[in-house]
């Protein structure tokens, strides 16, 4: 059983990328599942997943192909007969392998933010034509099937409308409550319901604190329902009559810097001390 | 057939090109969101809208246009020639109205006068949507406040009833807070600064010179010879001095996108802040400002003249602040603060001014007048377009900057 929970637009988002021979842009706020998406996605086609992680230095040829000098260099002093050859040297990158695949593959372009502010323009020709040149062998490669691209950003850097243009854009949003129950319940089935639903007031009340650098997320929860399971507390340890009178248990799994648990002390305090008046 | 709400969208600001519009149409005729209207709604917001911020004003302009269309749209699409208006009006029967309120309608001209005025007002705000000012119904103003009638009451573009459904999602507008009708964004100011690159090879040599590695193996007859040289890095630096406090609290924002955009651009960015003008002395860390300064002269010592100076700041203040020994509202300085520019200026003389009050006011405000003639009119206003200007200064030096006044 798949434990990926799609809603209607998502799912019309995928099919339209599918239909159209678009790429799918996915925003959203972390831990919402943007990078499970693709990993989903392929598992319930079937096909081969290309991953391709971004970071700063990344630049867009690399995802083509990367042509090794090095090597070619050394094994010129070598006298190995493969120098002749200049294909010999030449490194796959992650779409050169999704264009080589006869069954439809999914790509993954994670985080194209993370990348220089040029990057996606350098990829427009690549993704819209799915057909690329080496230049060093003159060669030509384009897609036997046109793969399915997921791009995923975390809006770190605005991307460039001609990029913007080419794609479906798909924002998920943060998933309401009913939603999230059934996210958790595909985890964690033989999760007891009092606590489930105990879990869910504190982990709801706890994003609506105001000021939070970083609010609790979907992966945030289930890590910390794991953690409530493996103990089997019940469901009153958890103090969910108000969150305001108490640290949640384990609350490290949900705030993540120093700052947010002080705020959130502050707030207990704060609360406490109206109460005493 | 679409086309009337293709304008719709447009008239509300939401930028669709025409590669967008043919991609949704493309997309209906191959069966994508065609079944009914919310599966529309969702491709076409798929297939139009490219950032969440916009996410709210589609769900408007969506709600207005679609409300009470349902059946045409179910006509599948062909038959839209009778935009809303009418349509919706003819939701709002006078049947749902009290006695009272019917009396109170008589009392404002009729009717259909009141008809007539409810359309008119529809059609300012589609108009008005980039001010986000809420239309009609949902959003909780009524738009006939002095007539007494309540919101409630005439529920206008809550298609509910009719569908036997919930409130549909572009109508709950949940989007609402993304909508920050930001046109500032980083990647603009980005784009702008990078004009300013200076691409060179400093620091560790890391990546292998291909060229000179061949050249010299082959005049080593063959044996290797590997050379390796420095990555290409944006060598320019930059001095950036910024305002803080005052009037330019209101400019917060603007300075603050333009500082993130410097930081991640600039790998050799060095900020100082000042109050209202320069003085004898600067700061890096506003909390600390009274604790830990650094003497402007020290900054005339410690930076090289290849630096590029950019000073940020309204330059909105008394002009004695600018022109005259103690003319600072916080301390007593020793000198005027015109002298430090120039001081500044003849250290550095790649130096613009950047200004966020915008440049109609600029000849209004004496201080600002004295400062742009101060900078040799080298101040520009701080927007994109300002920016490209002010990078373009940037390339040239000052000139003919004399210190003979410093005894005036």
């Amino acid at each position: 059983m798949s434990t990926y929970i799609t809603t209607d637009d998502l799912q019309l988002a995928i099919d339209a990328a599918l239909t159209l021979e678009r790429p799918l842009l996915i925003k959203g706020e972390p831990g919402t599942g943007k990078t499970e998406l693709a990993i989903e996605v392929a598992r319930r086609m079937g096909a081969p997943l290309h991953s391709w992680h971004i970071k700063s230095t990344t630049r867009a040829q690399q995802g083509l192909y990367e042509y090794d000098a090095v090597s070619r260099l050394r094994d010129s002093q070598l006298g190995d007969d493969k120098v002749a050859n200049i294909g010999n040297y030449i490194v796959k990158g992650v779409l050169w392998d999704a264009f080589e695949s006869e069954q439809r593959a999914v790509v993954l372009i994670d985080e194209i933010d993370k990348a220089d502010i040029e990057f996606p323009n350098d990829l427009l020709q690549e993704l819209d034509k799915m057909s690329f040149e080496v230049y060093e062998t003159r060669q030509s490669i384009s897609a036997i099937k046109r793969p399915l691209v997921i791009i995923t950003s975390n809006n770190e850097k605005e991307l460039p409308d001609a990029f913007l243009r080419r794609c479906f854009f798909h924002y998920i949003a943060f998933p309401d409550r009913p939603t999230m129950q059934r996210i958790v319940e595909s985890h964690y089935p033989e999760i007891k319901h009092d606590l489930l639903k105990a879990a869910m007031d504190v982990f709801f009340d706890l994003r609506e604190v105001p000021g939070l650098k970083k609010k609790p997320s979907t992966s945030e929860l289930l890590d910390w329902l794991k953690l409530l399971i493996a103990d089997d507390l019940p469901a009153e340890a958890l103090g969910a009559t108000d969150i305001r009178t108490v640290l949640p248990r384990m609350h490290g799994a949900l705030l993540k810097n120093e700052q947010d648990i002080h705020l959130f002390e502050r707030v207990i305090f704060l609360h406490k001390q109206q109460n005493r008046r | 057939m679409l086309l009337d709400f293709h304008d719709k969208l447009r008239a509300a600001g939401i930028p669709i090109s025409l590669t967008e519009w043919l991609m949704l149409m493309r997309g209906m005729s191959m069966g994508l969101g065609t079944l009914d209207i919310d599966r529309f709604y969702a491709f076409a917001r798929l297939a139009l809208i490219k950032n969440e911020a916009l996410y709210d004003r589609f769900d408007q302009v969506f709600s207005l246009y679609w409300t009470g269309q349902t059946q045409a749209f179910d006509e599948l699409i062909g038959s839209l020639q009778t935009p809303i208006p009418s349509e919706w009006l003819r939701t709002l029967d006078k049947d749902t109205l009290s006695e009272e309120q019917k009396a109170q309608v008589e009392a404002m001209g009729g009717w259909d006068k009141l008809m007539e005025t409810l359309a008119k007002r529809l059609e300012e705000q589609t108009e008005e949507h980039h001010g986000g000012s809420r239309w009609i119904g949902t959003g909780g103003t009524s738009p006939f406040g002095h007539g007494g009638y309540n919101p409630e009451g005439i529920r206008i573009g809550n298609g509910a009833k009719r569908q036997g459904k919930a409130v549909k999602v572009w109508e709950q507008r949940q989007y609402r807070d993304l909508d920050g009708n930001k046109q500032l964004g980083t990647r603009n100011f980005k784009m702008a600064l990078r004009k300013l690159r200076r691409l060179a090879r400093d620091g560790r040599p890391d990546s292998l010179d291909l060229d000179t590695t061949i050249r010299e193996t082959a005049n080593k007859a063959g044996l290797l010879d590997i050379h390796m040289r420095a990555e290409r890095q944006n060598a320019i630096k930059v001095l950036l001095l910024i305002d803080i406090g005052g009037s330019m609290d209101y400019h917060a924002q603007v300075c603050e996108t333009l500082f993130s955009a410097a930081r991640t651009e600039f790998k050799r960015l060095d900020t100082y802040w000042f109050h209202n003008f320069i003085y004898e002395k600067l700061w890096q860390d506003n909390a600390r400002r009274h604790t830990q300064t650094t003497p402007t002269p020290e900054l005339l010592r410690r930076f090289g003249r290849d630096h590029r100076l950019i000073i940020v700041g309204d330059a909105t203040m008394s002009p004695y602040e600018i022109a005259v020994p103690g003319g600072s509202v916080e301390h007593w300085n020793e000198e005027p603060g015109a002298l430090w520019l120039k001081r500044l200026q003849q250290a550095f003389p790649h130096c613009v001014w950047l200004n966020p009050e915008s440049r109609e006011w600029w000849n209004n405000t004496p201080s600002i007048r004295m400062t742009h003639e101060l900078m040799q009119k080298r101040m520009y206003p701080l927007s994109v377009d300002g920016m490209q200007e002010a990078i373009d200064a940037l390339k040239v030096p000052m000139s003919g900057i004399t210190l003979n006044d410093q005894n005036s």
